[in-house]
């Protein structure tokens, strides 16, 4: 296990860092936010082309760059930090999900076209009972036909292609469990856009009304447990880069604030949260790569450690969100203060994939107490 | 001494040079304070330390492999238990040449026992407001005053004294730095009894206590200078427990006598696992009793084990970083504070556990009294080597940055409110 990046993973850093200052300052975010796409097609094709940002992790005989997770954990603390706006998460559920069910050829065909950022993918997965899980999917596959609703689909409005989780009739639990590929464009398809808490992550509800789909995985539980490990694992890392941009903004502003006739940050009772907050944001941090590391180094012990860093990373980045507000006060609270826009990513993150407490005893569970 | 003796020797020929030696001199049956006398002479006892005085002038980083063949041969090694090493390394930087002629090889040996006079009921995390007074009488100090939270003074020889001799002065530079010899008169030590019912450290009263003027390790005025030499080996980990976690079955005389030594040394801090929670015994106990299957229970020990890992991961990351000689990031600096936060959760966990034998304690207390010492030792991790706030203090300061507070005590001591 290795607990210090290489110099070249370090190099990956800088570049992905100063590529994001330049392209994802907070007056993008904001244009972003209310884009109906939610992203910029050319930005994110420069991050495909230039930065391999769109099957990072991949196999390259399977149409992705053959890095490991502990590169996209990498690049996921700085999309955090950045807040980017852009198609990167819906990305990796549906190229890791296509890797881990499609034979070689078949992955290596539909991945490359989404590496390359020309074709947007979505994974269809949870529905109106809220679950993240194979168990959860109520969607029917009736032979090459679905139908059922689908919700929660980040990137769903503007996905071209989406891979279904669906069920065959009868079946119970992770029994049965198929994935299927369908445009998004075919005919008994309906797609909405949902309101979103966090404006800088959309996410769609999509109606299946006796849809011809393609099946590419009859027994998908396994590969969809390994997908949404690597989520998770990926969602940690950027709630830890989320919560270091709060981190560090709360202690700018408390160096500059003057009341009393003394910078905010010199009372202890705001230098004691930033202690604290720092700690809980390092040990987050921790928790992040080091599942990072166990996913590239194929560790059998992943799904407990994927649900302690995104616990404990979700945590760290609400109670950085929470802070930062407070240490800012009232101005920390209005829509022009960039602060809101992190908290929003953080509450959202909180919920996504399973909330923090669900988390823990899914940890529990996986380490037999 | 030849021209070149002042190159770095290679570690090979270190390790030969020491091994040769170790196979002439080592004999288990051999008396402890004699053979350590020879290790002074030596200078294989301290190999670090100056030749002058009883060490080889070797860099730091060939300290291990003098380590490696003293454990090969399961040699004994000079005595580190205690605050020996503190008061050695304060002396070898500041002491005279007289002091150090007559404190280090008693240091070395073990035949005394040195004990640290800083910290007073008045001044805790502010050490630096100590009030115990040393007032000049021709060739010798008096001291009158408190100490307290002094490990070992029931049995030290010596006493390494932080002490007021201005009091018109600001409060750092007012202070100076004495040996003080513990078998007087004027010392009364007392045992302190903690709320664990343990009784580790003692206060030490001063009535004219008598210092004489060559005691002075730091010229009058300067002591603060020489705490902080103090303190710093303090954080490096140079006292208590190092060097002594082993615990050696082999026969032989000398064994026998290292032993003895540990044991004394040890006593103080038989309670210390407990202070720190005990994690290791969480997920056998929630088994035991049946608690794992209370969600409300298996939510904290998740917390627990999730904030235990992460900061042993955290402090890997450190070492890795420092491995590879780059900067120490933040996450050096947290470790004391992860373990208060730790402990505390490990205590909580623990009451969940126990349920109503929480009340209990002794015989009938779970596990014999242990989970019961568990939740009345933990207070003491968020206190003891620096509270939790001031560790606050610097992490917000030194790594975060923040601004100091402004201070109410730059005058004159005389002027500073004060306990």
């Amino acid at each position: 296990m290795h607990f210090a990046f290489t110099p070249e993973q370090e190099q990956f850093r800088d570049a992905v860092r100063r590529f994001l200052r330049d392209r994802s300052p907070p007056a993008e975010v904001r244009r972003l936010m209310d884009d109906e796409r939610g992203h910029d097609p050319g930005v994110w094709r420069q991050m495909c082309q230039e930065l391999g940002l769109g099957a990072l992790h991949v196999p390259e005989g399977r149409g992705g760059q053959g890095f490991s997770v502990t590169e996209l954990g990498i690049a996921f603390e700085e999309m955090g930090r950045a807040l980017l706006c852009a198609p990167y998460l819906s990305s990796v559920l549906a190229t890791t999900a296509i890797a881990e069910a499609c034979g070689a050829d078949e992955a290596e065909q539909i991945v490359s076209g989404i590496a390359v950022g020309e074709q947007l993918a979505a994974l269809a997965l949870t529905e109106a009972n809220g679950r993240w899980d194979a168990g959860g999917v109520e969607l029917i596959a009736d032979g090459d036909r679905l139908s059922g609703s689908k919700t929660h689909v980040i990137d769903g409005h503007v996905a071209y292609l989406l891979i279904v989780a669906a069920r065959a009739l009868g079946s119970t639990g992770e029994e049965g469990i198929s994935l299927y590929l369908v445009a998004a464009d075919a005919p008994g398809i309906t797609r909405r856009s949902l309101t979103t808490l966090d404006p800088t992550r959309k996410l769609a509800r999509i109606d299946f009304a006796n849809v011809e789909a393609r099946c590419i995985s009859s027994d998908a539980a396994p590969a969809l447990r390994r997908t949404l490990d690597i989520a998770c694992v990926a969602v940690a890392c950027e709630l830890v880069g989320v919560a270091e941009a709060l981190l560090e903004s709360a202690v700018d502003y408390a160096k500059l604030r003057m009341q009393f006739g003394r910078a905010v940050g010199s009372f202890q009772a705001i230098k004691h949260k930033c202690a604290d907050l720092l700690l809980e944001v390092e040990l987050a941090k921790s928790a992040a790569r080091y599942a990072a590391e166990a996913a590239t180094e194929g560790d059998p012990d992943l799904p407990a450690l994927a649900s302690l860093a995104k616990a404990t990373a979700s945590d760290a980045a609400m109670r950085a969100a929470r802070e930062c507000i407070q240490i800012h006060g009232g101005i920390g609270f209005t829509w022009d203060n960039d602060t809101h826009l992190w908290f929003k990513r953080a509450k959202s993150g909180e919920a996504l994939f399973g909330t923090p407490a669900w988390h823990r005893e899914r940890l529990m569970q996986c380490w037999e107490v | 001494m030849s021209e070149t003796a002042s190159a770095d020797p290679s570690a090979d020929s270190v390790r030969r040079e020491v091994r040769q030696w170790l196979e002439a001199n080592w004999d288990p049956n051999e008396d402890l304070v004699a053979w350590r006398n020879l290790l002074a002479d030596s200078g294989w006892g301290m190999p670090v330390w100056p030749r002058q005085w009883h060490g080889r002038d070797l860099p730091q980083a060939l300290a291990p492999v003098v380590d490696e063949e003293f454990a090969r041969l399961g040699a004994v090694g000079v005595a580190k238990t205690g605050i020996r090493l503190l008061a050695a390394a304060t002396l070898l930087e500041h002491g005279s040449d007289a002091h150090k002629a007559r404190f280090l090889r008693r240091i070395l040996t073990g035949e005394d026992t040195w004990c640290q006079l800083f910290s007073e009921p008045g001044s805790g995390s502010d050490l630096a407001g100590a009030t115990t007074r040393a007032d000049r009488h021709g060739d010798h100090f008096l001291v009158n005053g408190q100490k307290v939270w002094t490990t070992s003074a029931h049995h030290a020889d010596y006493g390494l004294l932080l002490a007021r001799t201005d009091w018109d002065v600001p409060k750092h530079q007012g202070l100076t730095y004495f040996v003080l010899d513990m078998h007087q008169e004027g010392v009364d030590v007392r045992p302190l009894k903690q709320m664990n019912g343990h009784a580790s450290f003692n206060q030490v009263f001063f009535t004219d206590a008598v210092v004489p003027a060559e005691n002075l390790v730091s010229a009058v005025g300067n002591g603060w200078q020489v705490a902080i030499t103090t303190l710093m080996h303090e954080r490096r980990g140079a006292d208590g427990l190092r060097g002594v976690q082993r615990e050696r079955d082999l026969p032989g005389r000398i064994y026998e006598q290292e032993r003895e030594e540990i044991a004394v040394a040890l006593e103080p801090y038989k309670w210390y696992p407990q202070r720190a929670g005990r994690v290791d015994l969480v997920l056998e106990r929630a088994q035991a009793t049946g608690r794992n299957t209370d969600p409300a229970t298996r939510q904290e020990i998740a917390k627990l084990l999730t904030m235990a890992r992460s900061a042993e991961w955290t402090a890997r990351r450190a070492r890795a970083a420092q491995q590879q000689g780059r900067p120490q990031g933040p996450e050096g600096s947290l470790g004391k504070l992860a373990s208060s936060n730790i402990a505390r959760q490990a205590s909580h966990v623990h009451t969940l556990i126990a349920g109503a034998n929480a009340m209990l304690a002794g015989e009938d207390g779970d596990l014999n009294g242990l989970i019961a010492e568990i939740l009345v030792s933990v207070p003491a991790t968020s206190i003891a080597g620096g509270t939790d706030e001031i560790q606050r203090n610097i992490i917000a300061e030194r790594v975060l940055g923040l601004p100091k507070e402004p201070r109410m005590d730059t005058g004159p001591f005389r002027d500073v409110k004060r306990n």
